[in-house]
């Protein structure tokens, strides 16, 4: 297969406007009798739905959750950015563009990146006439921050609830298309297959959650908007239900999957504290302004520690190791999420980590503290403050700017980080992989659309921070609603879709037969306890560092677990019933599947960029050593029965200078 | 530390529920679902049905968990909600008694599981502000004082988690409904259409279902995010200003 992005033609900074200003369109009365799935509520989903609905499309939702305002994006902290250059500081279009496009480490699309710059202005306009309650400055206009990996101030956000808020905004956008009629809303339905009418995608198999019943849905087109697979890894800062099903189903139908192997871990999540755990929790990139990351240098000290023999505190500056600024004097403690990940667990796996497990680095802030509460002391003219005032007005400083975060953390571990170092280690946060499309997100299956994280779109091999907002409300927002005109111009002659057609009862049969296997099986191990084990697996060889050994080892473990979950597992309950242990068990047999796929993409990268690292691809030093001669391409897999095979899609940079990433 | 737990069981919304008692060892890191969690694997080891329950972030934003836990929606903590609840707050020995929210309104699906639906109509009678993708200008055009762009913010924390109406003898939604009111009647974009929003939401709500608000105050004591009662001020008086000029009547 050859694989065609459909770029428009024209210079980068055209090529957008002059597509939409020649786009076919849908006249208004063809509008009415066109039918859209959307799948997903969260900032891809409910964004676009909301926005087809306002140009005259049927469209109907689906959604897992029992309402529309739970979709996963409702957890996003830091921000979204955006290149308004508010804050007069040099920020462009271009800027946005080269930064995200080096942050991805030279493995994503110039034409969507620079699309997505664009667009990422018109994105706070919407956002603030819905009225999502960004923070503000005393003038009543934008305030703004920086994240990792930038020199400018372009981030929005609204204390740590961005997500929040602008999911709210497309949620409440949603909900005004649902009062009209526009919109049906199909909530706590769960899209199991996808069904393809002579070569187009044409509608859904979803099973409604509380009935338990298998229903047929049948539309002109189906949009994608199902969020990440990082709970593949079992412990994630995903929500617990996020899954791989809907992606995962239309690769098996045909779509392609995309870079499965570039998956992101973040290094600031409070570290695993036992086995019963169930997921992992984010501490925001944020805190890396003012948290200082080290390891006590000597092995006496660690013993100590984790023995509760001493306290961090007991330790003298001395013997510590600030591995960060150390080996990174540039950027300290604000290199990228890949990088301070890898150091994380360089020094654990030396042995210097500090707690029991031996997994966990701290993130001190007392040099801020201390740094704040005395030029507070200056600004209120304290002159020769005691250390107790100094402490007391440092604290109030750092209260507010990181209080909820301060407050979650205490509620998970019970230590107060105002007066003990965080303990942090890295932890799966997001996937830059998914469903392979092209420049109007439709995937290789004519019909069916992916925006959000679910696509492999914009980000390469490593998403920067706060970017991943701006992705899903670009998507959802200014480009769908625009490019889905394109496939649906055609079919306007085409009837309604009728759900009896013998392929819905096809695939119908199919999914109920999937299930009824699962229920039936004789087996007497939980799903939970498979999902585990696979997320080990993946977390052990698939992670934040993979070699061709471990990759080849793992691959054949997934399989034999993937063999055992058939025969072992234990599902209870029946298909007729809210069961929602039926519907792990599907999501982690689809896992299972994916997981090899994620694997076998890893194993045939030699190369190491981003997110993937590959041990046997290093600098002397330590760092990633990419391949730009063999592997400046986008790695799109059919899944072929277990067999994948591989389609290039090569990236060509005729506008950025492709360079090594260093931050030393 | 070795606790009984004293569950609501109930097949689905036809049937009969009734408590059932349950052993289960648990450790103080964990957190309230994870407990339930080893509950569950328990169960499911024995052949048992699983304690159906909702959840997906947990970590206090997406509003989907609930139940009761001895008696206070969202267990015990102040300003916490289910997920966020951790073991070490409970002892050894101690019996727990877990329940659905119970509401009119909030009929259950399963065990712990109910349906907050109700809450979703609510916002689709006018929690929104009318505009399409594409139309709006430039951000900055509309200045909002730095502290009115923090009340709405407040407001609009709610997590929709209906631990409000759970904790209300009336079963009122006044708290929920208020805090959308007062996000959008704080922002300049939101009083274009502020009485229509107000009438139409307060109307839906006894559609609903949901009881009348005696000021007790049992929700903003419940509520995870802590949002205050001073919105219900506000929807009150936004609500008497709308009824007595509006043409269109409250429905
Ligand atoms: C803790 C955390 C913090 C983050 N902070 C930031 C940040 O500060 N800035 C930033 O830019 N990014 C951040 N991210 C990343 C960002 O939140 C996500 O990438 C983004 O929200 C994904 O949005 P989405 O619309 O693609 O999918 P989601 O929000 O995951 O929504 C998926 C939707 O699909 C539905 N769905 C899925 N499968 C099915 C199915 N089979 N049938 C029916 N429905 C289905 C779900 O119900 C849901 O509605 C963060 C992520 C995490 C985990
Ligand atoms: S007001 Fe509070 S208790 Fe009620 S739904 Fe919102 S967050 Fe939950
Ligand atoms: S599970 Fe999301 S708020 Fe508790």
């Amino acid at each position: 297969m050859k694989l065609d992005a459909h770029i428009p033609p024209g210079p980068l900074a055209e090529k957008w406007k002059q597509y939409r200003g020649t786009m076919k369109l849908v006249a208004p009365n063809n509008k009415r009798n066109l039918e859209i799935i959307v799948v997903g509520t969260g900032l891809a989903g409910a964004a676009g739905a909301a926005s087809l609905a306002e140009l005259g499309y049927k469209v109907k939702v689906f959604t897992f959750h029992d309402s529309p305002r739970r979709a996963h994006s409702i957890a996003a902290q830091g921000g979204i950015n955006a290149a308004k250059n508010y804050q007069n500081d040099g920020d462009s279009i271009y800027r946005l563009f080269y930064d995200t496009i080096k942050g991805g480490d030279y493995r994503s699309r110039e034409a969507n990146v620079y699309r997505l710059a664009e667009v990422s202005l018109n994105i706070i306009d919407q956002a603030v006439a819905q009225g999502v309650p960004f923070a503000r400055e005393y003038g009543g206009l934008l305030a703004n921050r920086s994240f990792g990996g930038v020199q400018v101030q372009r981030t929005f956000y609204a204390k740590g609830q961005t997500g929040q808020q602008l999911l709210l905004g497309a949620y409440q956008a949603l909900s005004r298309q649902i009062a009209t009629g526009q919109v049906e809303l199909h909530h706590r339905h769960e899209m199991l297959d996808l069904v393809i009418v002579d070569g187009k995608a044409r509608g859904i198999i979803a099973r409604n959650l509380i009935t338990g019943e298998l229903e047929r849905h049948a539309a002109h087109a189906v949009v994608l908007a199902t969020g990440g697979y990082g709970n593949i890894y079992y412990l994630s800062t995903n929500a617990m239900n996020s899954n791989v099903t809907a992606a995962w189903r239309a690769t098996r139908r045909g779509a392609l999957m995309a870079n499965p192997c570039f998956v992101q871990i973040h290094p600031t999540c409070i570290p695993v504290s036992g086995d019963y755990q169930s997921k992992l929790t984010l501490m925001s990139e944020s805190l890396r302004n003012d948290g200082r990351v080290w390891v006590p240098r000597k092995m006496e000290d660690v013993m100590a520690l984790r023995e509760g023999r001493i306290k961090p505190r007991d330790i003298p500056e001395e013997d510590r190791d600030y591995y960060l600024e150390r080996r990174y004097p540039a950027f300290g403690n604000l290199v990228p999420r890949d990088v301070a990940s890898r150091a994380a667990k360089a020094v654990c796996d030396e042995g210097r980590g500090v707690n029991a497990s031996g997994k966990a680095v701290f993130l001190d802030f007392a040099s801020a503290i201390e740094r704040y509460g005395k030029a507070e002391a200056h600004v209120q003219g304290i002159h020769n403050p005691d250390p107790a005032t100094i402490q007391k007005l440092g604290k109030a400083v750092i209260k507010a700017k990181y209080g909820n975060l301060f407050e979650m953390y205490e509620k998970i571990t019970g230590d107060n980080p105002y007066d003990t170092p965080m303990m942090i280690y890295p932890a799966v946060h997001y996937t830059m992989g998914g469903l392979w499309v092209d420049y109007n997100l439709q995937t290789t299956i004519p019909g069916l659309f992916a925006a959000g994280e679910c696509n492999f779109s914009d980000h390469g091999a490593n998403r920067l921070g706060a970017s991943a907002l701006m992705q899903g409300l670009a998507d959802g927002y200014f480009v769908l609603p625009y490019t889905i005109g394109q496939f649906l111009s055609d079919e306007i002659r085409t009837p309604k879709i009728d759900p009896n057609l013998p392929e819905f009862k096809q695939v119908e049969d199919e999914v109920r037969a999937r299930l009824e296997k699962l229920l039936n099986n004789q087996g007497s191990e939980s799903v939970e306890s498979f999902h585990r084990r696979l997320g080990k697996i993946m977390w052990d060889y698939a992670g934040m560092s993979r070699n061709a050994e471990g990759l080849d080892k793992a691959r054949k473990m997934v399989r034999e677990l993937r063999e055992e979950y058939h025969r072992e597992v234990y599902v209870p309950g029946s298909m007729n019933e809210f069961n929602p242990e039926l519907e792990k068990a599907q999501r982690v047999a689809d896992f299972m599947e994916m997981a090899e796929l994620l694997i076998v993409d890893a194993r045939h990268r030699n190369e190491s960029c981003g997110g993937h690292f590959r041990e046997e691809y290093q600098t002397a030093d330590g760092e990633a050593l990419r391949d730009d001669e063999n592997y400046a391409y986008v790695a799109a897999w059919s899944w072929n029965d277990g067999e994948p095979e591989l389609t290039k899609e090569p990236l060509t940079f005729e506008n950025i200078e492709v360079k090594t990433r260093s931050y030393k | 530390m070795k606790l009984t737990l004293k569950i609501w069981r109930q097949k689905n919304a036809n049937s009969k529920g009734q408590f059932e008692t349950y052993q289960v060892e648990a450790n103080s890191h964990m957190s309230f679902l994870e407990m339930l969690d080893v509950l569950n694997e328990n169960l499911i080891s024995q052949k048992k049905e699983p304690v159906a329950f909702d959840h997906d972030c947990r970590e206090g934003i997406c509003g989907a968990c609930s139940m009761v836990i001895n008696g206070h929606p969202h267990g015990p903590m102040q300003g916490t909600t289910t997920c966020q609840l951790h073991m070490r707050h409970f002892k050894d020995g101690d019996t727990i008694v877990i329940e659905p929210f119970r509401a009119k309104a909030f009929p259950v699906v399963k065990d712990l599981v109910v349906d907050r639906s109700a809450f979703d109509r609510v916002i689709q009678a006018g929690g929104f502000i009318s505009v399409n993708t594409g139309g709006p200008r430039d951000a900055n055009n509309i200045p909002v004082p730095k502290e009115d762009a923090e009340e709405a913010f407040n407001a609009a924390t709610c997590i929709g988690c209906g631990a409000c109406v759970a904790a209300c003898p009336n079963a009122s939604a006044m708290l929920f409904t208020s805090a959308k009111v007062a996000h959008l009647a704080k922002l300049p974009q939101g009083r274009v259409e502020a009485s229509r929003r107000v009438l139409r939401m307060v109307h839906q709500m006894d559609v609903e279902g949901f009881g009348r608000c005696s000021n007790i105050s049992a929700c903003e004591a419940e509520c995870p995010k802590e949002i205050s009662i001073t919105n219900i001020a506000l929807m009150n008086r936004e609500f008497f200003r709308a009824a007595f000029k509006s043409e269109e009547s409250p429905m």
